[in-house]
């Protein structure tokens, strides 16, 4: 497999208006014989199918959920990064750059992050435009905050629902485009393969998920916009539906997987409380600028907090990090926590857990200005744990939240299959090893408006595209093949249920491919997978029928797909001989304890190709320069 | 702690239904309601039983996805709280409690606890939205929005359409879902362009579906787990009425 990565030459700056100019136009009269297929609407897939609706193509968007509002882009809390720099406080488009490759710590493309950069100011003209209710200062002008350990204020925001309103301004333009008839929206789909014809993607197969028909759709080009791949340990902060299965069918067909094992664990999340647990809350971020993170300073010590004197009490963060305290980076903090707990000197009932205490804030600022600031935080946290926070430290612990990895794309957002894109989470492009706060939502709505808008265009313009209907042979052979899973899942008739099973799956996952990882841990871990695997085709019990709604038939499709990622995901990490971002390696550590990256053999993107059910996948290697933002290590001391 | 359990069980659309009863044992008083409804569905399904469908996706309380009647009341008796984020805390060991789908005209049944809220979707499509295609806005702080104006059009805005409004409703009116859109935008000087047009085409719509009409009993303000206030309703009209003269 070449990997062209497709960089434009010449000056960074200038590389986006270059490409853009070089781009092929399609006829606006044409525009309409082109069918453009969009599976997803969160915030990449509703921006993308809305904007190639209102240019005319023919589009036919897909999502699982009932309605595209539903898409798990809706429950991002804390913002959209924009290098507005309205505050003049040292903002600029390389700034903002220059943070996100180095806080992916040295592992993605620096032409694409520049281009995401220079596009983010678009991004909130676009959303003001369309009424998304940004916070406002009393003169009326937009607010801002600082987030993440930015330095500059550069996080635009909407309450604590900035997902949810982003999502609704796209999914308000899409669904304009759906009256003006240029969209046809599919909701309660489910894309269940990838149709390749001479090289190209020409189409999808679908599952109707109310009346279990599988269907066939063709067209010019198809744009994968399904998310990210969390729910691969069971338990994380995604929507209960996310999935890898669209990406990982797409892999299958010959689509290049990059990075698969960069996943992000978010510090603050409110731990496990019991084995019904059916998935993790996310406290937002912005609780660590007043919060300080504790545990017992001896192990086993049961006693309430407010039992344990300041003296045998040990904010691990503070001692560690002096200059960055209890505001290191989420890569930091998470691994940190984990290690307080695996020494025993975890909090709560399973010892999973570590104080976020208020106390000294309350103390020094009064209860009132806590509240103003964490208020809503505050009750949430109450509301799920029945614990007040004003009066006990909170507890909480990391859990999966991003995952950086997905499916490889070029500069123009296309994958290695001629014809298929890939936007927003689930492709891997931005954020290198480790995403940055407020840069997610930013990255989805850049692919879906900005970018693939041109490059869609550019592609179709470029290709001599026979026409081809689902008549084809090929869409009938995918069908069959789609149809044969679905009559073998609910024929095992074995003793587990599907969550049982993908339970287990999540606890291998996180043991040995979550917050650190060993060589030796991680070829366990494959070896269990392959196990359970096995154990699943033999013993899952999926009840119902296919043709009607199945709720478990559906979640036995998608761990189905869990498994094999979940094995590619150690693959990745056990290659990956080296510390950086969200991937730590416990035997690639500086003496006291930091991440150690290793340019000189893994200064690449991981690209890997599927070779067959049995096969082990082949590793392709995109080489990454950087010519703008000089690798340094990361020092949080 | 034990509690009863009485589930509205459909097979299909056109099947009929009826209540079901289950017992939940070893109920934790942590567990959201989602999650009893899972591990009752753990054991249906190990017993070859078909699970209860329902609806849930985010499990957060903001994707709008889940949602049902708990004893007559839309997402239960926990005021300001989806079923995902309801915990069994609030109910009593042994305690039976009622469950049935949102019952409306416009809301037909597709299986067990699921239905079908298209309607709202179109309610959106017509209307419920401002025209600016990509790449035609102007910079963000051209258009400058008072504060005041800006919250007010968030609160509106925080509706997560998840249809509790119309389940409670006794006539089964999308009015709070329609006016939190039309203030959301109506409000900011964004909106204002389309503001007439997009009143008289939602509402257009709203008719369409067989929503009913609002008279003003305030039991969808009650339910909504996002607080949308009665106000709502009360800019939808004005925007109805002014735009119906308008056009005269």
């Amino acid at each position: 497999m070449q990997l062209d990565s497709r960089v434009p030459t010449g000056p960074i700056e200038k590389l986006w208006d270059q490409a853009r100019f070089e781009m092929k136009l399609v006829n606006p009269a044409n525009k309409r014989k082109h069918t453009i297929i969009v599976v997803g609407s969160g915030l990449a897939g509703a921006s993308g199918a809305a904007t190639l609706g209102e240019l005319g193509y023919n589009v036919k968007c897909f999502c699982f959920q009932d309605s595209p509002r539903r898409a798990h882009s809706i429950a991002a809390q804390g913002g959209i990064n924009a290098a507005k720099n309205y505050h003049s406080d040292g903002d600029s488009v390389f700034r903002l750059f220059y943070d996100t490759v180095k806080g992916g710590d040295f592992r993605s493309r620096e032409a694409n992050v520049y281009r995401l950069a220079q596009i983010s100011v678009n991004i909130i003209d676009q959303c003001v435009a369309q009424g998304v209710p940004f916070a406002r200062e009393y003169g009326g002008t937009l607010a801002n905050r600082s987030f993440g350990g930015a330095q500059v204020s550069r996080t635009f925001y909407a309450r604590g629902q900035t997902g949810q309103q982003l999502l609704l301004g796209a999914y308000q333009a899409l669904e304009r485009q759906v009256d003006a008839r240029r969209v046809t929206m599919f909701p309660r789909t489910e894309m269940l393969d990838l149709v390749v014809i001479d090289g190209r993607a020409r189409g999808i197969v679908t599952r109707n998920l109310v009346t279990g028909r599988i269907e066939s759709h063709s067209a010019d080009a198809v744009v994968l916009a399904t998310g990210g791949y969390g729910n691969v340990y069971y338990l994380s902060t995604n929507a209960k539906g996310s999935n890898c299965t669209a990406i990982w069918r797409a892999y299958k067909r010959g689509a290049a997987f990059a990075n698969p094992c960069f996943t992000q664990i978010h510090p603050t999340c409110i731990p496990v409380s019991g084995h019904y647990q059916s998935k993790l809350t996310l406290m937002s971020e912005s609780l660590r600028n007043d919060g300080r993170i504790w545990v017992p300073l001896k192990a086993g010590d049961k006693r309430a907090p407010n039992q344990i004197p300041e003296a045998e009490r040990d904010y691990y963060l503070e001692r560690r990090y002096p200059s960055f305290g209890n505001l290191v980076p989420r890569d930091v903090a998470s691994r940190n926590s984990k290690a307080v707990c695996d020494e025993g000197r975890g909090v709560g009932e399973t010892g999973l857990g570590v104080y976020l205490d208020f106390s000294d804030a309350i103390k020094n600022l009064g209860a009132s200005v806590i509240e103003e600031r964490y208020g809503n935080l505050f009750e949430m946290y109450e509301r799920i744990t029945d614990e007040n926070p004003y009066q006990v430290p909170m507890r909480i612990y990391p859990a999966i939240h991003y995952t950086m990895g997905g499916l490889w794309v070029d500069y123009y957002l296309m994958g290695t299959i001629p014809g298929l894109f890939v936007t927003g989470e689930a492709n891997y492009s931005d954020h290198g090893a480790n995403r940055l706060g407020a840069s997610a939502l930013m990255q989805g709505l850049s692919d879906g408006y900005f970018i693939l808008p041109y490059t869609v265009g550019d592609y179709v313009a470029n290709s001599k595209l026979e026409r081809i209907d689902t008549g084809h042979v090929e869409f009938a052979k995918a069908e069959a093949a789609v149809a044969a899973m679905t009559k073998r899942l609910l024929s095992i008739k074995g003793h587990h249920t599907v969550d049982a099973f993908h339970k287990r799956l999540g606890h291998i996952v996180w043991e040995y491919c979550g917050m650190s990882r060993t060589r030796q841990g991680l070829e366990t871990a494959v070896q269990e997978i392959r196990a359970l695997r096995d154990e699943y085709w033999k013993d899952v019990t999926v009840t119902g029928s296919a043709d009607d709604l199945n709720q478990s038939l559906e979640k036995a499709g998608r761990v189905a797909d869990f498994f094999e990622l979940a094995e590619l995901m150690c693959i990745d990490a056990l290659d990956r001989n080296e510390s950086c971002g969200a991937h730590f390696r416990e035997e690639y550590q500086t003496p006291d304890g930091e991440a150690q990256r290793n340019d000189d053999e893994y200064s690449y993107v991981s690209a890997w190709e599927y070779q067959g059910a049995d096969q082990p996948p082949v590793l392709n290697k995109e080489p990454l320069h950087f010519e703008y933002v000089h690798p340094s290590a990361r020092s949080y001391k | 702690m034990r509690l009863i359990l009485h589930i509205w069980r459909q097979k299909n659309a056109t099947a009929r239904g009826a209540m079901a009863r289950y017992e939940a044992r070893d109920v934790n008083p942590d567990m959201s309601m989602l999650e009893l409804l899972d591990v009752v569905n753990e054991e249906l399904m190990l017993k070859g039983e078909e699970p209860i469908a329902f609806e849930h996706d985010c499990r957060e309380g903001i994707c709008g996805s889940c949602g049902f009647m708990i004893d007559g009341i839309a997402h239960g008796p926990l005021p300001a709280t989806t079923v995902c984020q309801l915990t069994m805390r609030h109910f009593k060991d042994g305690q039976e409690l009622y469950i049935e789908p949102w019952r409306a005209k416009s809301f037909p049944v597709i299986k067990d606890l699921v239905v079908d809220r298209s309607a709202f979707d179109r309610i959106i499509s017509a209307g419920g939205y401002i025209t600016v295609p990509t790449g035609s806005a102007p910079d963000g702080n051209a258009i400058l929005v008072p504060k005041e104006d800006a919250e007010r059009a968030m609160d509106a805005a925080a509706c997560i359409g998840c249809g509790a409004c119309v389940a409670a409703c006794p006539n089964a009116s999308a009015a709070l879902f329609t006016g939190a859109k039309v203030s959301h935008l109506g409000v900011l000087p964004q909106g204002q362009p389309e503001r007439h047009e997009r009143a008289l085409r939602m509402v257009r719509q709203f008719n369409q579906e067989a929503f009913g009409s609002c008279t003003n009993i305030g039991e969808c303000e009650a339910v909504c787990p996002k607080q949308i206030k009665l106000e709502v309703i009360a800019r939808l009209n004005r925007d109805f009425i002014a735009a119906t003269w308008a056009r005269r």
